[in-house]
């Protein structure tokens, strides 16, 4: 492995890294979408780098992560339409499982049905 | 010859499956349908039984999967069983209809009872234990909306509590039935599986799950819970329920497991025939002792039941050619006598509104037949010769004389002793008590108007309690019940 | 037809149906129903071959691995490629009467041709990637459907049945991503030919991202919302069809890809999640008050039994007849499931139809007015609790067996557990439908109601007609799935 190659995954690791705690922890929906992107850009990229097999850079991980941006752009597509619906009827851009008000009443009020 | 058991299954499953899209309304058709295959099933087994007599024993197979074969076939002992359901089943689809009348919901009732006839005899004519298990189950199944008829809050729980106690029961059965396959591969009926290479404790626990399961059928204690609830069904279903069906077919399959799956021999050897002939016992005095508390007739009926049914049982495990000659016999006997008894007390509800034993005083004036038949059944369940349940019981005795378990007589004596006091105040109420005159039931019928003379009730009764005579009184022919059970027994005892 | 033929159409005309489907606007369903027959025929078309001739392989362009893409139709795809036509026929027949407003119909039909194309591609495709993109359309398909269902709540089981399922897909691809660095090739014949030293953890990250997606316990918290909040007839589809495609490529990654990662602690991880599923998901269903809420948690069960299969193909039993055993039991369970389980989603459909609400309490007495379906109920309900006679029984039968046979006796005990919960569950329902009273309906065609009732007799027919089907799977099954049979 060359010293740019090592670059690349870190790099790709830190992504892929930061966009899954973006995921778990925020609760506002349209940064969860933004995280699934990072961690998205991050596998492409670990899948590039991974893909430099010694002798020469290897079409198929290139041809295979263009194709995977553009289901990931589907998804987004989708996932942002429904947050928007969801954003219409409830007035709301999280969760109820992740609200952290209704958590502490639940705690306080030990759990509503 | 060999489709001969197929076609007598397709007499009771094709009007079942063509009856269920029938309208309401066609009750020409629906009533056709189910007599003619009756009937026509009655006559195939008496030709079946023919070539049976002769040494044939016909098979027909089905192959679902590799090992796993539906397997048709029919031997004595099949037959015995056979017959008995082809024979009760054109009885009581006599008396259903004439019960029923022009009442709703009659295409899905004769239906799942035509079903659950096609259950019996498929479970009576299984040649693999697989087989018997998916008739075990279509039995269960098409039971339940049978039950649960009359859509009452009482029907409805008395059908749950079925389900409660059956399902289990089922599970238990399908675990024994993997478990020994597991071991000696697929089992037939026909050729014993050679069960000496396994452990005594796997075959010990493999027979305690075929009891359990099957008991809860049989209504052996403590598994007898649903039985009495269940009487909350319609007439015909509870003379079905309690003479063929149900209880029969736990009682028919601890017969085969006993007979053609362990063996006598491996049964005594394991020391199984003594705890299972206590179960018998207990379960037979248990349930006469509740029948004497009840004070509702067909509940009164249902815990004879219980005792009755595992005569079978006790028969079973007494593990001699006696013993097994009146168990067996019982099965038919106590089948034919019980299904009056069932008929009767349906034509006492129907056409008197008398569902308690205090109601039934005098009721011999206005319902002479019904009454006539009644008596016959109640005293052949007392075993009081010439009557079927006589023989039976001396075969029993001699049974138990000749295994050496003496304490059965007492069981005997003491379950005659209890038969009597339970049945004996009825016949007396009903012959020589004077008549209640305020009129009887929830909606009084007066006692003048009390009529019994509906030819397709009071006939099937007459009929069974005429054949409980004639099975005591010809038990020495062969082809009588005796006869049958006595050419099974020789086969289970010939070396 | 030839075999190359009928994969086209299978793959090809979903995707053109569509597109149809979309222009054609209020003749969408008849679109549908074009590329359905086409389906079918397809469908018959592979199975003869097959049977004749083993499984159909077609390189497109005739281009071979590692570059070009290769298609297999094998009995298991066969198998689940019939069911899925079957089952989507069915939808067809009710749905055409659901959807009256057009812009759920100009949703739902082109969706659900997609969704059938996707599916159809992920039975026969061997390439990791080219799975993961159908996986992808698959669930995209589905969670449009889940959001036409009314109310917020629908929008709310889409949202986030969508950030599970990205969850998933994340994981998943983390998982091809580290084989194709061990093999340098993603083709699941190539992937087997050789081992690399990641190929456990990667297999434990596909495994991961497709058990969130096939909704294995633990991982199946989305599936209960999203099934019982989308239109019935589209539950219909998710619930029979949809989970059964990740646990396609579950078996194909674990039997077939990489037979030598998995240890036997790890064949007997994946059947213990299964058994938790069934307990969990039959506890949970037995506390529901509402009919679709009780056959969705029935579906997070009912998966759980096809994982049961695991340690028994796999480890010491591998190729015994015990392990062939299994391995149909479980298949055939899938389609049954498929079958029984479209049926009483369907059965659900046209209920809520004539009453307005899936309720237990207001479907009591519906058995009087609407007989024929709360039959299809009761059979495919038999069906599903595993009962003969039906393919739930059969594939009851020999899984069970075959755990006998194989020593591991817990694993059957499971199953039959399984089977007393799901009495119990449905018993509630059962039990409703048949009391008194009959409640006002609205009048449903008789033709309507005979569409459950065919699903729930083929349901029925499986059991009595299983030889075929295994025969079909023993075709081109993982060696040691193929058994000679006692």
């Amino acid at each position: 492995m060359t010293g740019s190659v090592v670059l690349f995954v870190v790099t790709a690791s830190a992504l892929i890294g930061i966009g899954l705690w973006g995921f778990l922890v925020q609760a506002h929906l349209l940064r969860r979408v933004l995280a699934f992107n990072v961690v998205g850009s991050g596998l492409f990229l670990l899948f590039g780098a991974l893909g430099w097999r010694g002798g020469g850079v290897d079409p198929v991980p290139q041809a295979l992560v263009i194709t995977g941006i553009v289901v990931a752009l589907a998804a987004t597509a989708v996932a942002l339409w429904l947050v928007g619906r969801f954003a219409e009827e409830t007035g709301r851009a999280d969760l109820p499982e992740d609200r952290r008000e209704d958590r502490q009443e639940k705690s306080s009020a030990g759990g509503r049905p | 010859m060999n489709a001969l058991p197929v076609v007598i299954l397709l007499t009771s499953l094709l009007p079942a499956a063509v009856t269920f899209f029938l309208p309401q309304e066609q009750h020409a058709w629906r009533n056709g349908l189910n007599l003619g295959g009756a009937v026509i099933k009655l006559g195939l087994v008496v030709v079946l039984m023919g070539a049976v007599a002769e040494g044939i024993e016909p098979e027909a197979r089905l192959p679902l999967a590799p090992g796993l074969d539906l397997v048709l076939r029919a031997d004595d002992l099949s037959l015995l069983f056979v017959s008995l359901s082809a024979f009760l089943w054109l009885l009581t689809t006599v008396y259903a209809i004439s019960y029923f009348g022009e009442k709703p919901e009659l295409s899905r009732f004769f239906g799942f009872f035509s079903l659950c006839v096609a259950a019996t005899t498929g479970l009576a004519l299984s040649g693999t234990l697989i087989t018997f298990f998916v008739f075990f189950e279509l039995l269960t199944l098409s039971t339940w909306p049978l039950v649960a008829h009359k859509q009452d809050d009482q029907s409805l729980a008395a059908a749950r509590s079925y389900v409660l106690y059956a399902l289990p029961g089922s599970v238990a059965v399908l675990v024994a039935i993997i478990w020994l396959e597991g071991l000696v591969g697929t089992v037939a009926f026909a050729a014993p599986p050679d069960l000496s290479g396994v452990d005594r404790w796997s075959l010990t626990l493999i027979f305690v799950l075929f009891v359990g399961g099957l008991g809860v059928k049989a209504a052996i204690v403590p598994l007898h819970g649903w039985l009495p609830g269940a009487m909350a069904a319609p007439a015909p279903v509870s003379s079905l329920l309690h003479a063929v069906a149900v209880v029969k077919a736990g009682a028919f399959g601890i017969v085969r497991v006993v007979y053609d799956i362990f063996g006598v021999a491996r049964v005594q050897e394991l020391g199984l025939g003594t705890p299972l002939a206590v179960v018998a016992s207990v379960t037979i005095l248990w349930g006469s002792v509740r029948a004497l508390q009840q004070m509702e007739l067909k509940k009164r009926l249902a815990y004879s039941t219980v005792s009755q049914v595992s005569y079978i049982v006790l028969g079973t495990a007494l593990a001699g050619p006696f013993g097994t000659i009146g168990g067996l016999v019982h099965l038919v006997h106590q089948g034919i006598m019980k299904i009056t008894l069932f008929f009767c007390a349906g034509l006492y509800d129907e056409r008197a509104g008398a569902r308690r034993i205090e109601q039934l005083d005098g009721l011999g004036q206005r319902m002479p037949w019904t009454s006539a038949a009644f008596s016959v059944g109640a005293m052949g369940m007392i075993g009081l010769p010439p009557i079927a349940g006589f023989v039976s019981k001396v075969y029993l005795g001699v049974g138990a004389v000749q295994s050496g378990e003496l304490w059965v007589l007492a069981v005997l004596g003491a379950s005659t002793l209890l038969n009597a006091a339970y049945f004996l105040p009825l016949l007396w109420r009903i012959w020589f008590l004077p008549p209640q005159t305020e009129g009887i039931g929830a909606t009084p019928i007066p006692f003048a108007a009390v009529d019994e003379r509906v030819p397709g009730l009071v006939v099937p009764a007459m009929l069974t309690a005429l054949t409980s005579v004639a099975a005591g009184l010809f038990a020495a022919s062969a082809f009588s019940p005796l006869g049958w059970a006595t050419l099974i027994a020789g086969g289970a005892y010939s070396p | 037809m030839t075999g190359e033929v009928a994969l086209a159409v299978l793959l090809l005309g979903p995707l053109l149906a569509a597109l149809g489907c979309l222009l054609a606007g209020r003749q969408g369903s008849t679109v549908a129903l074009l590329a359905l027959i086409a389906g079918a025929a397809a469908v018959v078309v592979l199975w003869d071959g097959m049977l004749r001739t083993g499984p159909i392989e077609v390189r497109l362009g005739g281009w071979g691995a590692p570059l070009g893409i290769v298609l297999r139709a094998d009995g298991l795809a066969v198998g689940f490629l019939a069911a899925a036509v079957v089952v989507m026929g069915a939808v067809w027949a009710v749905a055409r009467h659901d959807f009256a407003t057009p812009r759920a119909r100009d949703v739902f039909w082109p969706s659900s041709m997609l969704l059938w194309g996707a599916l159809n591609a992920i039975m026969v495709s061997r390439d990791l990637f080219n799975l993961y993109v159908g996986l992808e359309l698959l669930t995209l398909t589905a969670v449009a459907m889940v959001a036409l269902g009314r109310g917020p709540g629908a929008i709310e089981a889409a949202l986030r049945y969508v950030l599970y399922a990205l969850m998933g897909s994340l994981v998943y691809l983390l998982g091809v991503v580290l084989v194709y660095h061990g093999h340098g090739t993603l083709d699941l014949d190539r992937i087997a030919a050789g081992r690399s030293g990641a190929d456990a953890l990667a297999l434990g990250l596909m495994t991961a991202g497709l058990a969130i997606k096939t909704a294995l316990f633990p991982f199946h918290a989305w599936l209960p919302p999203a099934h019982a909040g989308a239109p019935s007839p589209a539950s219909a589809l998710l619930s029979a069809l949809v989970p059964k495609a990740g646990f396609v490529m579950l078996v194909r990654l674990w039997f077939e890809a990489m037979p030598d990662a998995t240890p036997p602690a790890a064949l007997a991880v994946m059947a213990a999640l299964g058994a938790g599923a069934i307990l969990h998901g039959g506890l949970m269903a037995l506390r529901q008050e509402r009919l679709k809420q009780i056959l969705a948690y029935s579906t997070v069960a009912q998966l759980g039994y096809l994982f049961v299969m695991f340690p028994l193909v796999g480890g010491a039993g591998a190729g015994t007849a015990g392990a062939a055993e299994a391995w149909a039991g479980t298949q055939i369970g899938a389609f049954s499931h498929a079958l029984a389980k479209a049926a009483v989603f369907l059965c659900a459909a046209l209920w809520i139809r004539a009453i307005g609400s899936d309720r237990l309490a207001d479907l009591a007495g519906l058995a009087r007015a609407m007989p024929l379906s709360c039959f299809a109920f009761g059979m495919a309900a038999v069906s599903l609790m595993g009962l003969p006679p039906s393919g739930g029984f059969i594939a009851k039968y020999l899984v069970m067996r075959a755990s006998f046979e194989l020593g591991l006796p817990g694993w059957g005990l499971v199953l039959a557990a399984g089977g007393l919960l799901a009495a119990a569950y449905f018993y509630r329902p059962l039990a409703a439908l048949f009391a008194r009273e009959p409640p006002r309906v609205q009048r449903t065609p008789r033709l309507l109601e005979a569409v459950p009732l065919a699903l729930a007799l083929a349901a029925a027919a499986l059991g009595v007609l299983s030889q075929p089907a295994y025969d079909l799977l023993q075709a081109g099954a993982p060696a040691y799935a193929r058994g000679i049979g006692p």
